[in-house]
């Protein structure tokens, strides 16, 4: 047997919600504005922050090893002082650790072909083994780059860099230079383009000595205590810090968005979205509690329970968060896709989406204590008088 | 007792009862004492008239009896729960549960249809569903509405707004029913039909209904007849076991020598 569902079994707290809201159209339209325009806001703010917080990682992120040995100090990945060879040596030798190779960045001028110059940041490992190569290559490959004077570059910069495609060459140093892999999507956010080479030919471009690197990367032996290692050659390597690719990740990511005060920014924008919203809700959602006074006197007046009263402010809130939010996200997922080729694209992740609804929803119902309060102190007595 | 007060004497047991009310509304300069010493019960079954001047203390006397407010000195009991030291919450839920009300502007919800604020009295009270919408219909028909169910209160008259109002106060089985100028915004034809509708409901055994007015051509439909002056009451009328309407005795009480006068009501 089909049992019917009870359409009435709803409170009428939800109904009186929906049609305070739609009754009137023009406030409805402000604020759901004023949510739309808090909530793009906000997400623009947070989507920029983790778009770079995500791009002042990638490097550390793409690089294969366990644990990163890196010049004490060192506050991220594009912050390089020359680590001598010997910790490469030391590292090597000591239990639980299989391979360490290393990794040499830094800035050299590139050569245009048409003359000119631009500076690009030159990345180097060893292209036989484990270490930090370019990803997303969508033309060569990265085992072209073990041929002399080759690199690889990323699409977005063919510009920039005065390339084409493929077999296009340039000068770094003085030094030929063939592009031999071409990547997509690898972006810099200082703007300045990644050059990806060989170890040897990165030395080159970059003038660090031959037993000299920026990192070491540690590849531990199978079975291998991460924490145990991290000890061991913390203890017996000196000038230096071993760190856990996630603690390294952390560093960067920290110096990059709160010591440079980047963060920050973004942080104070989307905490000022957030401040718009709320009270461009709360003002919307006060004066239509206000225009409702008398409904909601005549609610307490046949003895509705503050509760009840609550539930149609709330929900009211909660259709202004729901309406607004879809605006707002459908605006977000077009400046999304629209910054998705940009130097600095901004992210949206599911995670990003939730919490922003949740955000919304949080804003929406702190901004209805006002009409709460407002309603709460109304005389049921001054029924009689309207 | 308080000498400003006449204490009415009730056979059956009180509805409503209000002992001593003393309200003083507003402080410093503008307090002022709009119920001094009111003394009433509403016995179930019998339609009372609270009639009297402007400013003498009717509306604020309602208030007190319904719940709305408590009194500063005296005490109210609603169908035997006692209002003194009650929160807002707990006059709420009083209100909730005995007293419905009838206001002279109706005050119904214009976003809703006439059978949506017929069930928000249920609703309130946490009554859902079929059951609910089933008794807010049977409220409507009681007030001669149920074809009008789906209408909302701007495609009804100003007489079927209030029949709406009173299916609301209804609705919930409320033992008391207060109405405040119930007949005044109506023409003489819609308040003839709603005292007819507020007398029928006075009949019920388990129900007593109060109505202030200033309207007498509703005299005749009242059983009682409470007069207050300066928040006193200053007379009390009753018609005869028996005795027509539209010719009922009435009695007023003095409120030092207790002296009953009995004087014909005029026709209407």
């Amino acid at each position: 047997m089909t049992v019917m569902a009870d359409p009435f079994a709803m409170s009428l707290a939800f109904k009186l919600a929906q049609r305070n809201l739609f009754h009137d159209r023009l406030r409805l339209v402000a604020t759901v504005v004023g949510i739309v325009f808090s909530i793009v806001l906000v997400t623009v703010q947070l989507g920029l922050y983790f778009g770079f917080g995500r791009m002042v990682t990638t490097m550390i992120d793409h690089a294969s090893g366990d644990l990163w040995i890196i010049p004490a100090g060192a506050k991220s990945f594009e912050d390089p002082s020359p680590l001598d060879e010997r910790n490469r040596f030391a590292a090597l030798s000591a239990n639980g650790v299989f391979d360490v190779t290393a990794v040499v960045i830094g800035f050299a001028e590139w050569r245009l072909p048409s003359g000119g110059t631009t500076p690009v940041f030159v990345i180097g490992s060893d292209v036989r083994g484990p270490g930090l190569h370019p990803w997303n290559v969508v033309a060569g490959s990265i085992d072209a780059l073990a041929i002399p004077n080759t690199v690889a570059v990323d699409q977005t910069y063919f510009e920039r860099l005065g390339v084409t495609g493929l077999g296009a060459t340039a000068e770094i140093r003085d030094q030929k230079v063939e592009v031999a892999a071409i990547t997509k999507g690898i972006r810099s956010f200082t703007t300045t383009p990644y050059v990806f080479t060989s170890l040897d030919r990165a030395r080159a471009y970059t003038g660090t000595a031959a037993n000299k690197a920026a990192f070491f990367l540690v590849h531990l032996a199978p079975k291998a205590n991460v924490g145990s290692v991290q000890k061991r050659l913390q203890a017996s390597l000196t000038d230096v810090e071993v760190l856990t690719q996630a603690e390294f990740r952390e560093r960067s990511r920290t110096f990059w968005l709160f010591d440079t005060g980047a963060g920050a920014a973004l942080f104070a924008g989307a905490l000022l979205g957030v401040i718009v919203g709320t009270v461009i809700v709360a003002q919307t959602l006060y004066s239509s509690t206000k225009d409702h006074i008398n409904e909601f006197a005549t609610l307490r007046a046949i003895g509705s329970s503050g509760r009840y009263i609550h539930q149609v402010i709330i929900w009211q809130a909660l259709l202004n968060a729901v309406i607004g939010f879809t605006i707002a996200a459908s605006i977000g997922f077009v400046i999304v896709d629209q910054t998705a080729e940009s130097a600095l694209p901004i992210v949206m992740t599911p995670a990003l989406t939730i919490g922003l609804f949740a955000l919304t929803v949080f804003m929406c119902v702190t901004s209805a204590f006002a009409a709460i309060i407002k309603v709460m102190r109304i005389d049921p007595a001054m029924v009689f008088t309207q | 007792m308080n000498i400003h007060s006449i204490a009415i004497q009730e056979t059956t047991e009180a509805v409503l009862e209000a002992t001593d009310v003393v309200k003083v509304l507003g402080s410093g300069a503008g307090e002022v004492r709009a119920l001094k010493g009111v003394s009433l019960s509403l016995a179930p079954g019998e339609l009372t008239l609270l009639m009297g001047p402007s400013g003498s203390g009717k509306t604020t006397l309602l208030s007190v009896l319904g719940c709305m407010m408590t009194p500063t000195q005296g005490s109210v009991r609603v169908c035997g729960h006692s209002t003194k030291e009650a929160g807002p919450e707990e006059l709420a839920k009083l209100r909730r549960d005995h007293i419905g009300y009838v206001f002279q502007s109706y005050h119904l919800f214009p976003t809703l249809s006439a059978l949506d604020n017929v069930r928000l009295a249920l609703d309130v009270r946490g009554e859902h569903g079929r059951a609910a919408v089933a008794r807010a219909k049977e409220a409507l028909a009681t007030v001669g509405l149920l074809h009008k169910l789906r209408s909302y209160p701007r495609q009804l008259s100003g007489g079927e707004q209030q029949r709406v109002a009173i299916a609301r106060a209804i609705v919930g089985k409320a033992s008391a029913i207060l109405a405040d100028e119930p007949t005044a915004a109506l023409d003489s034809q819609n308040g003839h039909a709603i005292m007819e509708v507020l007398a029928r409901i006075a009949e019920d055994p388990t129900r007593a209904v109060l109505v202030v007015t200033h309207d007498p051509r509703i005299v005749p439909f009242a059983k009682r007849i409470v007069r207050i002056e300066d928040g006193r009451i200053v007379g009390e009328e009753r018609a005869q076991q028996g005795e027509e309407r539209s010719s009922v005795e009435e009695r007023d009480a003095d409120d030092e020598r207790g002296v009953v006068v009995k004087r014909k009501w005029m026709q209407r």
